[in-house]
C-alpha cells in the first residue's frame, strides 16, 4: 500500500517511529475510504497533524478521554470503518484496559491501537509516562495481536499488515528520533513470523522494538570476543513465533532476551511459555526492567541503569555464556 | 461566617510572591534544556498556589510530616514548575536541587513523585487521577476527626476525563466540606483549546449542578483567590473556577499553547527576565 524507497527509510530513521507513524496514516489514507483515525489530545505527539487538517473527515479527537477512546473505536468499527486509535502507551493500554478486554478481546471489535513513547524513552517524565507493563497486559488479554517494531521501516510495515489483520492489533512504538535502522530495504514483513536477522552458533538473543538494533551491535562486540550469537526481531509478540523459538532451542547453548519492558509478561515470558514445552531447552536469560519503577531520567540512562544498553547486553551475556 | 478579606498588604505580598515563583519556573525550564518543560500550564496557576500555599494552607517545612498539615494534590501533574517553584521559596526544595529538574536521578521529573519529605503527597501526570486521591483524603481526614484541609488543581483540559466526573458526583454525596477543587481554566489544553479539542462550555453551571458549592473568579487577581477560597464553611465542597491565562506573565507564552511544552531558549529566557523586571 505504501511505497517504500531507501530515501524514504532513511528519512523515516531520521523523524522515528512516531513521526513516521503520521506519514504512514497519509499514505494509507488514500486507499482506505472507511478510515477513521481517533486520539485524544496528542495528535502532535502522534506526527498527525497534518492530517488533522488535510483530512479532518477521517480525524476525530475526543479530547482526553481514553476510555471512551476504546467504546467509540469500537462502535465505530462494528459498523465497519477501519479505526486507528492512538495516545501514548500507558494512556492507550493501561487507563482503558477493560474497554479493551470487553469490546476488543471479547467482543472482537476490530482496533489498530498505536502507544507512543512506550518503554523508557520519555523517562524524565516519570513512570506515569514510561510504559513497561502494557504487553503483559495486553498478552493476557485474548484476541488481542501485539507487535513492537524494531525501526520506522517497521512501523511502516506493521500498520500496512495490521489493516488487512484479522483482529485488533496493539503497535508498541519504542526509541526516540532519530531511531536506528534496523532494516536498509524493503523485506517480507508478515505478522507471527520472527526475523533472524543475524545467524550465530552459541547464544540466540531474542528482541524487538528499539533495542533489536542495540543487539545487533551487542552481537558484534561479542563477535570479536569469540562468542557467536544469532539476533531474532520477534516484531510480534503475540502470538509469537513458537517454530522459531524451538529451532533455536534445539540448537543454542544459550537464549537471551532483551525487551524495554518488565521481564514479568513481556516477550521474556512468552518464550519461556514455549520454552516450558520443551525438554532439554538451554539455560534463557530476560534482560529486561526487573519488576521495579526505577528513579528516571534520560533515556540512555535509564536503558544503562537497567543493563539495557549495548554495553549491559554485552556484559549479561558473555557473564552467562561463561557459567554455562 | 463573615467572609474572610485580604489586606492590601497581603496583596502586596502575594504579587511579589508570585513574581518570585515565576522567576523560579523561568529558570527550571532554563535548566531543562533540550528535555524541555510544561510552561504554558505551569504560569497560568502561579497566582492560585501563590494564594493558596502563601495565606491559606497551613503547610510548611516544619509541618511536613504533622498529620494535621493542610494537603495540596496538583492533580495537572505536568504542571509540576509552579508546585516545586513554591516548595522551594517555602524551602523546602534547595536552589541546588531545583537545577535537577529533569536530570539523570532526580528527584524533580517532568511530573511530581511522591516524595514525602518535600511535602508531595502523591505521584501524578496521569491525568484524571488526583481528584480521587483527594476525595480519599478528605474522607480519612473526617474519619480522623481532624480539621485539617485538602485542596486540589485540576486543569480545564483534565476535566474532559470521565474519572474527573466520577469524583465530582461522589464529594458533594459526601458532604466533604472539608475539600476545595481548584480548575485552572485557562481554556487551552495540549494540542489546542478547548473548544477546538473538546468543548468544556459552562464549567460554573457543571460543578453547580453535581451540587458544589461554586464560585468563579479571575485566577491572576490574588483578592478574588482569596476570598473565593476563604468562603463560609458549609455541608459540601467548594469548587473555585479560576479564569486563568496560559502562559501568563510574559509577552511570548501569553495565550500561545506553542508553550504547552516547549524548550526555553536562552533568548526567551533573558526577554522573560526583562519583563519580570519592568513589571
Ligand atoms: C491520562 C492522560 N492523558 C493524556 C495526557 C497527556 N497530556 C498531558 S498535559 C495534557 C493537556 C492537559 O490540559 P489541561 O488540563 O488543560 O492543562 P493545561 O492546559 O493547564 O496545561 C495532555 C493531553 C496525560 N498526561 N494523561
Amino acid at each position: 500500500m505504501i511505497d517504500i524507497n531507501t530515501k524514504k527509510i532513511d528519512m523515516w530513521s531520521k523523524i522515528g517511529s512516531r513521526a513516521t507513524l503520521g506519514i504512514a496514516i497519509l499514505e494509507i489514507e488514500k486507499n482506505l475510504k472507511n478510515l477513521c483515525v481517533v486520539t485524544c489530545d496528542v495528535s502532535t505527539s502522534a506526527g498527525l497533524d497534518r492530517f488533522r487538517r488535510q483530512k479532518p473527515d477521517k480525524y476525530l479527537d475526543l479530547g482526553i478521554s481514553e476510555q471512551n477512546l476504546i467504546g467509540v473505536a469500537s462502535g465505530l468499527s462494528s459498523e465497519g470503518f477501519d479505526v486507528i486509535t492512538t495516545t501514548f502507551a500507558p494512556f492507550q493500554t493501561l487507563r482503558c484496559c477493560e474497554q479493551i478486554k470487553v469490546n476488543l478481546g471479547y467482543m472482537k471489535s476490530k482496533v489498530i491501537m498505536v502507544g507512543l513513547a512506550s518503554g523508557l524513552v520519555l523517562g524524565t517524565l516519570g513512570y506515569t509516562h514510561c510504559s513497561i507493563e502494557e504487553v503483559g497486559v495486553l498478552r493476557s488479554i485474548p484476541n488481542i495481536t501485539i507487535i513492537s517494531p524494531a525501526d520506522s521501516l517497521e512501523v511502516v510495515k506493521a500498520l500496512t499488515a495490521s489493516i488487512n489483520h484479522n483482529q485488533s492489533v496493539y503497535i508498541r512504538l519504542t526509541g526516540g528520533a532519530p531511531i536506528e535502522k534496523v532494516y536498509n530495504d524493503d523485506y517480507n514483513f508478515v505478522i507471527g513470523k520472527a526475523v533472524q536477522i543475524l545467524k550465530g552458533k552459541d547464544v540466540s538473543i531474542f528482541s524487538s522494538g528499539a533495542l533489536v538494533s542495540s543487539c545487533i551491535k551487542a552481537s558484534k562486540i561479542l563477535e570479536e570476543q569469540n562468542i557467536s550469537c544469532s539476533v531474532t526481531n520477534f516484531h510480534t509478540i503475540k502470538p509469537i513465533d513458537e517454530n522459531m523459538i524451538k529451532e533455536e532451542l534445539k540448537s543454542k547453548k544459550l537464549i537471551i532476551t532483551v525487551e524495554e519492558h518488565n521481564t514479568i509478561g513481556g516477550l521474556g515470558s512468552a518464550v519461556s511459555e514455549v520454552s516450558s514445552k520443551v525438554s532439554n531447552s538451554p539455560k534463557i536469560i530476560s534482560l529486561g526492567i526487573k519488576d521495579t519503577y526505577s528513579d528516571g531520567g534520560s533515556y540512555n540512562f535509564l536503558l544503562k541503569k537497567h543493563g539495557l544498553n549495548v554495553e549491559g547486553i554485552v556484559k549479561s551475556i558473555s557473564e552467562e555464556i561463561f557459567k554455562i | 461566617m463573615e467572609v474572610c478579606k485580604l489586606e492590601i498588604d497581603n496583596l502586596d505580598d502575594l504579587r511579589k510572591l508570585s513574581k518570585k515563583m515565576r522567576k523560579k519556573i523561568l529558570e527550571m525550564a532554563l535548566y531543562a534544556g533540550a528535555s524541555s518543560s510544561h510552561f504554558g500550564g505551569a504560569l497560568s496557576s502561579v497566582d492560585i498556589l501563590a494564594t493558596l500555599f502563601g495565606k491559606i494552607m497551613n503547610f510548611n517545612k516544619v509541618n511536613l510530616k504533622n498529620p494535621e498539615r493542610d494537603r495540596f494534590i496538583l492533580s495537572k501533574g505536568h504542571g509540576c514548575l509552579v508546585y516545586y517553584s513554591i516548595l522551594n521559596i517555602l524551602n523546602i526544595i534547595d536552589d541546588d536541587e531545583l537545577k535537577t529538574f529533569e536530570k539523570d536521578d532526580s528527584k524533580l521529573l517532568g511530573h511530581p513523585v511522591k516524595s514525602q519529605n518535600i511535602g508531595i503527597d502523591f505521584s501524578t501526570g496521569s491525568l484524571g487521577m488526583g481528584f480521587s486521591l483527594a476525595i480519599g483524603v478528605a474522607i480519612a481526614l473526617k474519619k480522623k476527626k481532624l480539621n485539617n484541609k485538602v485542596f486540589v488543581l485540576l486543569g480545564d483540559g483534565e476535566c474532559n476525563e470521565g474519572s474527573i466526573w466520577e469524583a465530582a458526583l461522589c464529594a458533594p454525596n459526601l458532604k466533604l466540606n472539608n475539600l476545595t477543587v481548584i480548575i485552572d481554566n485557562n481554556k487551552f489544553q495540549q494540542t489546542g483549546s478547548n473548544k477546538e479539542i473538546m468543548n468544556i462550555h459552562d464549567l460554573e453551571k457543571k460543578w453547580s449542578s453535581f451540587n458544589w458549592i461554586t464560585k468563579k473568579v479571575d485566577g491572576h487577581n490574588h483578592k478574588e483567590i482569596f476570598e473565593a477560597l476563604n468562603l463560609p464553611d458549609e455541608q459540601l465542597p467548594k469548587a473555585i473556577i479560576c479564569s486563568t491565562i496560559k502562559g501568563k506573565g510574559f509577552s511570548f507564552s501569553e495565550n500561545n499553547n506553542d508553550w504547552h511544552h516547549k524548550i526555553m531558549t536562552k533568548d526567551n529566557y533573558e526577554l522573560a527576565l526583562k519583563e519580570l523586571e519592568n513589571d
